[in-house]
């Protein structure tokens, strides 16, 4: 039986692939057009401060991204990774300045907290048969409640250990190459972003991933493991939002209990960007990434033209509107 | 499998029977204590927050006075200032628990008035604080006046940067009145004041930490020359503070913010923020309170009770008047 599934599963794979990079090709051709118009509307906009400043504002997005691509993928959807990601940098904010644990514990702990998250999320979804919008939406209170409670309602900082501020924010690129001081945060981004492509495309939670999305009876009566699976994409996404919490800590050198929610629908407007079919299925980490720079690039450019606020969200919700309709276009196109 | 799940939500129903029980649970003796007649006035707050520093200092100048007047107070808001509607629902709850009287920050005034009007029917006194209540009813309201704060801000802006140049203003929302009149203070006074100033960009962040650092590291980005940056509110000027500093720009824009919390406060010392607006929000709560308790027994209250301003920097940071006024 999982022979049966593995031998099925490339031939579909490949044609999936096929309409997915004209979603990525179009996305990516979006983005080069961003930059273009913003280029030629603002001489400040290509310059190699904002340049870096753009990357490092995807970093906390992107890697939200990452985790929810997989769980959209797989037929559900994850409305948590907000919150957890805040409860996860409060959790490192409370190991490191209250505990004084050494940095790295604090930072496993972060991560930790957002895998236990996706594990209680993934057993929720997968065991008791909650609808995973239903059950994100309840971890999502929980989380914001539990960073509420476990920091006493206000923000913890990491003043006495600087180390973990320069960590995220200082350069090892710009150690290397002087005057390239691209910070670390964006080396995170890329890095997560690779191992998320490659369990994506070369594992078996990768190829699992695809096939509970494209469908889960058939999965289930090949004998794939649903439930158990479906916990691991989960974890996985819990993962990404624990290691976006340690990031958004370290950037603001504080662990902020109040902020997160919101946060879900910029990553999953990534994702759907990118050509990620919120049907499940289809979708690729080289789109998401696409998508996030798309949402980063265009709220960096209008805030550099000082364009009011409330168009500013007025035209990134056009574009995510146009993303997905471009995206049903193309498939009909196919059919 | 369905015995299964109607478990399952069998289980779920006692588990929110629990909750709402926990949830009901306080403020019912409370209620109850009041309604028994005792001694004790009740008197609800509902402000426009809980969980940022700003309200829990609300909260505490409210118990202060609790504790001096020997009334029973409760504390709530909404999580952030657009939940008009939770606001009111909340309102509608402290009506019901039949207060002796009652303190109310209103997110947006006229939404409220049905049920202040209920309040004044039934005679039970509505004390504004806060931004307070844009109507009649309150028999009295403690505020700061944000106008004449921000345009203080202005003021010190204009000195530290010599009197010319470009400014921007990160605040938090286009909506509240806070940030309205915070905008508005500081956007006038320069004008008015200040010709060879300009603000060239006011943008808002919601007073998202993280979304006002990119805010003002774009802002940095299209004005090369921007001599100093306004943060209309804690998470604003927090945010400022980064996107200054990631900027590489740390000394070299003055940065003037609004209230306190550990973060500014850390800045002014080191200096990379110049200064920052306080207000008394101990000060907010506990004179609301106070006020509540002199109406219900029949004292006289000025109509608008200012809480007062105060800007402080390095030089007086640590003087014990300041001092008093700031949270951490």
């Amino acid at each position: 039986m999982r022979i049966g599934l593995a031998a099925l599963s490339p031939a579909r794979r490949t044609t999936l692939m096929r309409s997915d990079a004209v979603q990525r090709l179009l996305a990516f051709a979006a983005l080069i057009a961003i930059i273009l118009i913003f280029s030629l509307l603002s001489p400040n906009f290509l310059q190699f401060d904002n340049v870096v400043g753009i990357l490092i504002a995807t970093a906390v997005n992107g890697i939200l991204a990452l985790g929810v691509t997989f769980v959209i993928i797989s037929g559900s959807i994850d409305l948590s990774i907000g919150t957890v990601m805040t409860l996860s940098s409060v959790m490192t904010a409370v190991f490191i300045t209250e505990w004084h644990a050494p940095v790295p514990v604090g930072i496993l702990a972060g991560v930790s907290t957002g895998a236990l998250a996706g594990i209680v999320n993934g057993t929720l979804v997968a065991k008791l048969k909650i609808p995973s919008f239903i059950a994100t939406l309840g971890m999502l209170n929980v989380a914001k409640g539990l960073a509420l409670v476990v920091s006493g309602l206000k923000p913890i900082y990491f003043n006495d250990t600087p180390d973990f501020n320069r960590a995220a924010m200082g350069s090892v690129i710009g150690g290397v190459i002087p005057g390239l001081d691209i910070p670390n945060v964006v080396l995170v981004l890329f890095g997560c972003a690779l191992v998320a492509s490659l369990i994506l495309t070369t594992t078996v939670l990768g190829r699992f991933t695809f096939a509970l999305g494209s469908n889960e009876e058939a999965a289930r009566l090949s004998g794939v493991n649903v439930v158990g699976w479906k916990i691991a994409v989960f974890t996985l996404a819990g993962i990404f939002s624990g290691i976006a919490g340690v990031l958004i800590g370290a950037r603001l050198n504080s662990a902020q209990p109040s902020l997160g929610q919101g946060y879900e629908l910029d990553a999953i407007a990534a994702a759907v960007i990118g050509g990620t079919s919120l049907s499940g299925g289809e979708g690729s980490i080289l789109g998401t990434v696409i998508g996030a720079f798309i949402i980063s690039t265009l709220t960096n450019g209008l805030r550099i033209l000082s364009v009011p606020q409330e168009w500013q969200t007025v035209v990134t919700g056009g574009i995510v509107i146009l993303a997905v309709y471009l995206d049903i276009v193309r498939r009909r196109q196919q059919q | 499998m369905s015995s299964r799940s109607m478990r399952v939500f069998v289980a779920l129903g006692a588990a929110m029977a629990l909750l709402v029980g926990a949830c009901g649970g306080q403020p019912a003796t409370t209620g109850g204590a009041s309604a028994s007649t005792s001694a004790k006035l009740f008197i609800p707050m509902i402000s426009k927050g809980f969980q940022h520093q700003f309200w829990q200092a609300v909260r505490q100048g409210a118990e202060k006075a609790a504790a001096q007047y020997n009334v029973t107070i409760t504390f709530e808001g909404p999580e952030n200032e657009s939940q008009v509607d939770k606001q009111i629902e909340m309102l509608q709850a402290a009506i019901n628990k039949k207060p002796n009287a009652l303190c109310f920050a209103a997110l947006d005034s006229k939404a409220a008035i049905p049920l202040l009007q209920k309040l004044k029917d039934q005679n039970i006194p509505v004390i504004g604080f806060d931004s307070g209540v844009d109507s009649d009813i309150p028999v009295a309201t403690a505020a700061t006046d944000n106008i004449a704060a921000a345009a203080a801000a202005a003021d010190k802006m204009a000195s530290l940067i010599g009197m010319s140049g470009d400014v921007a203003i990160v605040a938090h929302d286009q909506t509240s009145r806070t940030g309205i009149d915070r905008v508005k203070g500081f956007t006038d006074q320069i004008k008015s004041k200040y010709p060879n100033i300009k603000i060239v960009s006011t943008q808002y962040g919601g007073g998202d930490q993280l979304k006002s650092t990119d805010i003002t590291k774009a802002i940095l980005q299209a004005n090369p020359n921007l001599k100093g940056v306004f943060g209309a509110n804690e998470g604003s000027a927090i945010g400022v503070l980064n996107g200054v500093k990631e900027s590489g720009k740390s000394g070299k824009v003055v940065v003037i913010g609004y209230d306190s919390g550990q973060q500014q406060m850390d800045a002014i010392r080191s200096g990379e923020e110049a200064g920052a607006i306080t207000q008394d929000p101990i000060g907010i709560g506990f004179k609301s309170v106070e006020a509540a308790w002199k109406v219900l027994n029949k004292q006289s209250v000025p109509k608008n009770i200012d809480t007062g301003f105060h800007w402080y920097d390095k030089t007086n940071i640590d003087a014990p008047d300041i001092a008093a006024l700031l949270y951490k």
